[in-house]
C-alpha cells in the first residue's frame, strides 16, 4: 500500500516528465517551465489581491461596516489603489540598521511563498511540478524558510519591538512545525505517496473527514505559520505595534504584506490539496473548484480574526507542546494501526475517525488547562 | 547563559496606550519586570485656567476631563458648586441628571470593554458592536442638548434645555432593544475561551491593594470591595432606586470586565426606573449669572462611571474659584497599575492597563 518514492538519479528527470505525460502542457521542457514559472507568479500576484479585497470585503459585514467600495465596482480596485500607494512611498532604513539584512529579509520572505506553489496541482497535471515525488516534503521544508526570513526582519531593524517579535516568531514557528509534520505524516501514511497530485487522487473520501483531527492540528497550525488571529503575536497590533515589520515602509512593507497574503494562499491551496481534495468537485472545472476551495479556506482563517482575540505567548507554546503534539503523535499511531489492517480509504473509517478525534480532543482538554496563573508562575 | 533586561518606552506613540500615556517597561524576554508609568503628556493646566473663569464658564472644562463620559464630570462639578452656594435643584432636573449619567455610564462601560478586547487582539469587531450601542445613545444626547460629544448640558442649579418631547420615547425605544444587544454582547464574549484564559488570573489587584491605593468604581469592586457611592453616600436622587452593586472576588482582568458589563444592566434599571417617575416641572433654579458663592471650602464626589469623582472647590467669595482641583478616578486607579503587572507577561500588562479604562485627558487634565 505504501509506495515507497523512487529515489535517484531519476528523480530529476522526471521533473519535467510527468506534466508533459499528463497531457496538458506544452511539449518543450523550458517552454514549460517558463510558463509556469510566470504563470505562478501571475497567479500568485492576482489571488493575493483577490484575498485582500475578499478578506476587507468580507470582515466589513461582520464588524458592521461596508468595507471599500468607492474604487471600481464593489470596491474591486481597492488593493490596486493599495498598490500603487505602497509603491509611491519613502522608504525608510533606519540608521543603526544592519543594512544587509535589513534589505534581505523582504526578499528572503516572499521566495518560498512563491516556491511553495511549483507543487502544487491547480487540477490534475497543471503545475510546474505537480508529481514530485518529494512534493510533500518540499512544502514544509519550503515553508519553513519563513521563520530565519522573520527573525532577520525583526533583528535588523534595530528595534526593540522588533526584536521581541522575532524571539516569538522563532518559538512559535519552530513549535508548530511539530504538529504540523505530525499531520501531514498521517495523510502520507493513508494515501501511500509524497507527491501532492498523487494525494488528491487518492483522495476519494477527503482527509478532512477521514482524518478529522491531523485536518483540525493542521488548520491550527497553518494558522500559526500564517500568524493570523488567535496566533498573530508576531503582529500584535495592541503589544508590539506592528512586529517584525515595524521599521519597514514603501515596498519593502509591501512584500511583507504580499508574503503574508501569499502564505495565506499557500496555507490554503495546501489545506485545500491536502484534506479537501483538491481539484475534485462535480459540474465545475476542476481548476475552479479549487480556487472555490482555497476562497473557502480563507474565509474560515478571516472569519476566525473578525471573532477572536490573541492568546498569550505562555499560551501560544503550553498549546503545542503539550495539547496538540501528545495529541497528534496518538493521531498518527491510531491512523498507522488503521492502515496496517484496513484499506484506509473506507467510508465507514469516517464515523469511527470523527468519533477518536472528539475523544481525544475533549479528553485532552479535560486535563489541560490554559486559565490564569501566569503571575504567579514566573515569579517563582 | 548571559541574559539582559530590555528597556522599551511604550508610548507615548503606542497603539494601545488610550491617549498619550507613556510606560517605561524594563522586560526580561517577555516577562515584566519594572514598569514606571510617566504622564503630563497631555497636560493643559485645567485647574489652573479655571481660576480665571466664572463657575458656570467652568462647566466646559469639564466636559473636557473624561471626555467619554462628559454628563458625569458636569454633574459633579455642578453638585460641588450647589453644594458650595446652597442651591436646591428642581426635582426634574434632578430625573434629568440620573438618567443622562446612568446613560453615560452604559456609553462609558460600553468603550471600555470593547477597547479591553482589542486589547486582547480581537481585531475591532466586539468594538464595533458596541461602538453600534454607544451611537444610538450618543444620539440621544445629540437630541438632548445638540451635541454628540463635549455635552455642556448640566447647569448650577439644573440643566441647560429640558428634554425634547421626542426624547422619552426614542430613549423607551433603546430601553426595549437594550436587553437583545447586551445578550448578543455575553453570547460573543462570555464564552470565549480565549477572552476567558487570557483575563482570568492575571493583572490581580488584592483587596487590601485596592482599598490602600484609594482606588475607587469598577477597579474597586472588580477586587472584592462592596463600594458604589450610588448607594453608600447617597447624592441627587439615587435613595429612591433600587439596584445592585455588581462585586467581583479576584481583582482580575476578568472581575473588572465581568463587573462593568454587568452595571451596564444595573445602569439600565435605574434609567427604567427614572423615566417611569420623572415629574414635570422646572429644570433649573433660580442661580444668578454671576455666582458668588459664600467663603469657604467644599468637596463633592460622585460615582462616575471611571470611579469616585470628586471636586475639591475653594472659595474667596468672587465669581471665580481660588482653587479647582479634581480627583480624577482614572488618574488614583492607574497608580495601582505597577503593582498589578509587575511579574506578568508584556501581553498581560496591555490588557490590564486597558481593563484600568483610563482616559488620559482626565488623568493629566
Amino acid at each position: 500500500m505504501i509506495h515507497l518514492p523512487e529515489c535517484g538519479v531519476e528523480t530529476f528527470s522526471s521533473w519535467g516528465r510527468d506534466p508533459l505525460e499528463s497531457g496538458w502542457a506544452i511539449e518543450n521542457f523550458w517552454a514549460h517551465w517558463g510558463l509556469f514559472g510566470v504563470g505562478i507568479l501571475v497567479f500568485v500576484l492576482t489571488i493575493v489581491m483577490g484575498f485582500i479585497w475578499f478578506e476587507r470585503r468580507f470582515i466589513a459585514p461582520m464588524q458592521l461596516r461596508i468595507g471599500p467600495n468607492r474604487t471600481g465596482p464593489f470596491g474591486l480596485l481597492q488593493p490596486v489603489a493599495d498598490a500603487v500607494k505602497v509603491m509611491l512611498k519613502e522608504d525608510i532604513v533606519p540608521a543603526a540598521a544592519d543594512k544587509v539584512v535589513h534589505f534581505l529579509a523582504p526578499i528572503l520572505i516572499f521566495v518560498p511563498v512563491v516556491l511553495m506553489f511549483a507543487v502544487i496541482p491547480v487540477q490534475k497535471g497543471v503545475g510546474l511540478i505537480p508529481d514530485l515525488n518529494v512534493g510533500v516534503l518540499f512544502l514544509v521544508a519550503v515553508g519553513s524558510i519563513e521563520t530565519i526570513a522573520v527573525f532577520m526582519a525583526g533583528w535588523g531593524s534595530n528595534n526593540k519591538y522588533s526584536v521581541l517579535a522575532a524571539m516569538r516568531s522563532v518559538a512559535q514557528m519552530v513549535s508548530y512545525e511539530m504538529p504540523m509534520a505530525f499531520a501531514v505524516l498521517a495523510v502520507i501514511l493513508v494515501s501511500g505517496s509524497l507527491s501532492v497530485q498523487q494525494i488528491v487522487v487518492e483522495q476519494s473520501i477527503p482527509f478532512a473527514l477521514l482524518l478529522p483531527l491531523s485536518f483540525i492540528f493542521y488548520f491550527i497550525c497553518a494558522l500559526a505559520e500564517l500568524q493570523r488571529t488567535p496566533f498573530d503575536l508576531l503582529e500584535a497590533e495592541s503589544e508590539i505595534i506592528a512586529g517584525y515589520h515595524t521599521e519597514y515602509s514603501g515596498m519593502k512593507f509591501a512584500m511583507f504584506y504580499l508574503a503574508e497574503y501569499g502564505g495565506a494562499i499557500a496555507q490554503s491551496a495546501i489545506i485545500t490539496t491536502l484534506f479537501l481534495s483538491g481539484w475534485k468537485g462535480p459540474f465545475l472545472w476542476p481548476g475552479l473548484w479549487f480556487i472555490i476551495k482555497v476562497f473557502a479556506v480563507f474565509g474560515v482563517i478571516v472569519w476566525m480574526r473578525a471573532a477572536w482575540p490573541r492568546v498569550r505567548i505562555d499560551q501560544l507554546m503550553g498549546f503545542a507542546w503539550k495539547y496538540m503534539l501528545p495529541l497528534s503523535l496518538i493521531n498518527l499511531f491510531v491512523v498507522a494501526i488503521e492502515t496496517i489492517f484496513w484499506d484506509p480509504v473506507q467510508w465507514w473509517l469516517v464515523p469511527v475517525n470523527i468519533a477518536i478525534a472528539v475523544g481525544l480532543l475533549s479528553g485532552w482538554a479535560g486535563m489541560f488547562k490554559l486559565r490564569g496563573g501566569a503571575q504567579v508562575e514566573s515569579q517563582g | 547563559m548571559q541574559t539582559e533586561l530590555i528597556t522599551i518606552n511604550m508610548g507615548p506613540h503606542h497603539p494601545s496606550t488610550h491617549g498619550v500615556f507613556r510606560m517605561r517597561v524594563t522586560l526580561d524576554g517577555e516577562i515584566v519586570r519594572e514598569v514606571e508609568p510617566m504622564f503630563g503628556y497631555l497636560h493643559r493646566g485645567l485647574e489652573k485656567l479655571a481660576e480665571g473663569r466664572t463657575y458656570t464658564q467652568i462647566i466646559p472644562f469639564t466636559d473636557r476631563l473624561d471626555y467619554v463620559s462628559s454628563m458625569a464630570q458636569n454633574f459633579g462639578y455642578c453638585l460641588a458648586v450647589e453644594k458650595l452656594a446652597g442651591i436646591q435643584v428642581p426635582e426634574r432636573a434632578e430625573y434629568i441628571r440620573v438618567i443622562v449619567c446612568e446613560m453615560q455610564r452604559i456609553v462609558n462601560h460600553l468603550i471600555a470593554v470593547g477597547f479591553l478586547i482589542n486589547d486582547l487582539g480581537a481585531l475591532q469587531t466586539p468594538l464595533q458592536y458596541m461602538w453600534r450601542e454607544r451611537e444610538k445613545l450618543v444620539d440621544l444626547f445629540e437630541m438632548l442638548c445638540g451635541q454628540r460629544f463635549t455635552y455642556n448640558y448640566m447647569r448650577i442649579g439644573g440643566v441647560s434645555q429640558d428634554l425634547p418631547p421626542e426624547f422619552l420615547p426614542a430613549l423607551r425605544k433603546f430601553l426595549d432593544d437594550f436587553p437583545g444587544y447586551y445578550a448578543e454582547f455575553e453570547e460573543l464574549l462570555k464564552g470565549n475561551e480565549i477572552i476567558v484564559s487570557r483575563t482570568v488570573g492575571t493583572g490581580i489587584l488584592p483587596r487590601q491593594q485596592a482599598i490602600n491605593a484609594s482606588a475607587s468604581g469598577p477597579v474597586l469592586r472588580a477586587s472584592g470591595v462592596d463600594w458604589d457611592l450610588r448607594r453608600d453616600d447617597p447624592y441627587s436622587i439615587y435613595d429612591r432606586f433600587k439596584f445592585d452593586v455588581p462585586v467581583g472576588t479576584r481583582g482580575d482582568n476578568w472581575d473588572r470586565y465581568r463587573v462593568r458589563m454587568e452595571e451596564m444592566m444595573q445602569s439600565y434599571r435605574i434609567i427604567k426606573q427614572a423615566i417611569e417617575e420623572i415629574p414635570e416641572g422646572p429644570i433649573r433654579a433660580k442661580v444668578p449669572n454671576l455666582l458668588r458663592p459664600p467663603k469657604g471650602d467644599v468637596y463633592a464626589h460622585i460615582e462616575a462611571p471611571k470611579g469616585e469623582l470628586g471636586f475639591y472647590l475653594v472659595s474667596d467669595g468672587s465669581i471665580a474659584p481660588y482653587r479647582w482641583h479634581v480627583r480624577a478616578p482614572a488618574f488614583i486607579n492607574l497608580t495601582a497599575l505597577r503593582d498589578m503587572v509587575i511579574g506578568g507577561k508584556i501581553a498581560d500588562l496591555i490588557v490590564t492597563f486597558g481593563s484600568i479604562d483610563i482616559c488620559l485627558a482626565e488623568v493629566d487634565r
